[in-house]
């Protein structure tokens, strides 16, 4: 974050329009460094190529936790800490500990997929938006192109995206 | 769009021949591994506790043929099941794949009168509440429990007699979703024939009518064809529990025929995203038959009421069956849990093709256990006779309806979401 990056940013009106342009654009070659809209774009995620995402794994391995949590727990303080005979049952009645079990893994897997998902969007509460263009909080689209990152030249970009579409190209460096 | 049409080879006939083959050699290698000896002994002395005449071997072969018949009828009614699900909801997804689902009805006939067949010969062997003594006051077998249940088998001729209410049940589920699977097929083909969205409305109109018949018959089916066999013991879910099992192997089974004729390059209209949705069903499913059947296992274990618990202390609590209970879990639960968490997995055929197999055999595992417990006892067992059976119903089975497959066009080319499945993409 600290260098400066010069952005390219191709503003659109009509999400097929723009589904087609980062097509297009990218078959020319261009680098993509993100795609800003005001609501989700079905799919933009294959036109970006981006591979499936990785939050699943992170889920995962939040649910993982949860039940090795809610299991110590119950085991520990039923089995260990304080036996108590309830019902006739053993001191690990395991069957009973299945809700519990179940209900903190979907807690800790939703709640660590959530609070991921807020973090790595840059969403968190002390994080600042990116916001590369006050309009992508309304009705606009805009493709962020990093001219650092590419090695065609400024003016090849701004053609290909007036060429497909675009309704305004501005440069921005932040 | 080019008409596709499934054509039955004698290949594939002569495979499955050979299927019915084995199956009917490993049977009689079963039968004959019984008689001589081995767990008839044992079953021997567990039976004089009992007070019942000796165990036989024709026994074990009703139980199995039981097995297979309500496992088989429940495959067949639930890929109409799925057709009817698919118009009532105006799903667009399935419109490619729909045809090979409905194409299990054709069992249908076929399980009606193995399940009439089997109930009249084995019935004795099968339903411990066939037996007149238990309704005779004036008999040392009186059972007051089961003649308070007596109406709800012979109702209205007298109770130990023809059980007329029970079989009337049984022809009119069969009869009504014959009929109506009938109905669907042919305003389904004449679609093909005329286009346009009339026959839709016309078979969303009979999906509606079919799902509401088939709400109550199939809780009503659990109750009369597994949960009377044991007699004395009930469970509210049972209904719930008996259709999850069947519903999850029917759909393991419809992606399985949907990936095997891919492979033989039919279905052109099927991509992966098709194939990722019937595996978050399969997936989705199994974590739901988990749901039931433990709502059911933990209420009864942790109120431990004598007259409940008994159903799991024969299943669980007892040698004989406690493999087999944890073989369930494993393979309905855990593996296909882990093995169709990733998206990956649900896109690739060659691993829905490792998973489906699992979740049909674990769930055949389901029925068994439900079952032989009740009707065997201790003389229950899982060997040759067990595989053979399977073999031979499923090969038939598969013969039907690859059969009924290759009458029609495999792809409905005129219905109207054709062209929205064509473009799902998920």
């Amino acid at each position: 974050m600290s260098e400066s990056k010069n952005y390219i940013l191709g503003v659109y009106e009509d999400e097929d329009v723009l589904l087609d342009a980062v097509k297009t654009v990218r078959a020319g070659g261009v680098k993509v460094d993100e795609v800003y809209s005001p609501f989700p774009v079905h799919g933009m995620d294959d036109a970006l190529g981006y591979k499936g995402s990785r939050l699943t794994i992170v889920a995962f391995l939040f649910g993982l936790l949860g039940t090795s949590l809610a299991l110590t727990m119950q085991i520990g303080m039923m089995g260990v800490d304080w036996p108590m005979i309830i019902g006739g049952k053993d001191f690990i009645p395991f069957p009973s500990f299945i809700p519990v079990t179940f209900e903190l893994t979907v807690l800790l897997a939703s709640f660590g997929m959530v609070g991921t998902f807020l973090v790595i969007s840059n969403l968190k509460p002390w994080g600042k938006p990116n916001l590369l263009d006050i309009r992508i909080t309304d009705d606009k689209h805009v493709v962020a192109v990093d001219l650092n990152k590419n090695s065609l030249s400024e003016d090849v970009i701004t053609k290909m995206f007036s060429d497909n579409g675009a309704i305004e190209v501005n440069k921005k460096t932040v | 769009m080019v008409e596709e049409k499934f054509e039955f080879t004698g290949k594939a006939k002569k495979n499955l021949f050979i299927t019915i083959g084995v199956g009917i050699i490993l049977v009689i290698i079963g039968i004959i591994s019984l008689n001589m000896g081995g767990h008839g002994h044992e079953g021997h002395e567990a039976v004089a506790e009992g007070g019942h005449h000796a165990f036989h071997w024709t026994q074990r072969l009703f139980a199995n043929l039981w097995i297979n018949n309500v496992f088989f009828a429940g495959l067949a009614v639930i890929g109409v099941f799925f057709f009817a699900v698919q118009y009532a909801a105006q799903a667009g997804w399935s419109a490619g794949l729909k045809r090979i689902p409905l194409a299990f009805g054709a069992w249908l006939p076929i399980a009606a009168v193995l399940m009439l067949v089997v109930f009249f010969i084995a019935g004795h062997d099968i339903f411990h509440w066939t037996h007149h003594d238990l309704y005779d006051t004036s008999s040392e077998d009186y059972d007051s429990i089961i003649d308070g249940k007596g109406g709800y088998f012979y109702w209205p001729l007298h109770k130990g007699g023809f059980p007329l209410f029970f079989i009337a049940r049984m022809v009119i589920f069969f009869g009504v979703w014959y009929v109506l699977f009938l109905k669907l097929k042919a305003t389904a083909i004449s679609e093909d024939v005329d286009g346009g969205t009339e026959k839709w409305y016309q078979m969303r109109k009979l999906s509606a009518i079919f799902l509401v018949f088939f709400a109550v018959s199939s809780s009503m089916s659990a109750w009369d064809w597994v949960m009377s066999i044991d007699t004395h013991w009930f469970s509210t879910m049972f209904g719930w529990y008996m259709f999850a099992s069947w519903w999850v192997s029917g759909l393991a089974l419809i992606a399985l025929i949907v990936v095997l004729l891919k492979d033989k390059g039919y279905l052109s209209v099927v991509n992966a995203n098709h194939l990722h949705d019937l595996g978050k069903f399969i997936f989705a499913f199994s974590i739901f038959w988990t749901y039931v059947w433990f709502s059911q296992f933990l209420l009864i274990y942790y109120a431990n009421i004598p007259e409940e618990s008994i159903y799991f202390v024969e299943r669980w609590k007892n040698d004989h069956y406690a493999p087999y209970f944890f073989l369930n879990l494993f393979l309905n639960f855990f593996l296909p849990f882990l093995l169709l968490m990733t998206r990956d997995s649900k896109r690739h055929s060659r691993f829905m093709k490792v998973v489906t197999p699992i979740v049909i055999i674990g769930h055949w595992f389901d029925f068994y256990l439900m079952i032989t417990p009740g009707t065997l006892k201790g003389n229950g067992g899982f060997g040759a006779l067990e595989v053979g059976l399977m073999l031979i119903y499923a090969g038939a089975f598969i013969f039907v309806v690859l059969n009924q497959l290759s009458k029609s066009a495999l792809v409905a080319k005129n219905h109207p979401m054709l062209e929205e499945s064509l473009h799902h993409h998920i």
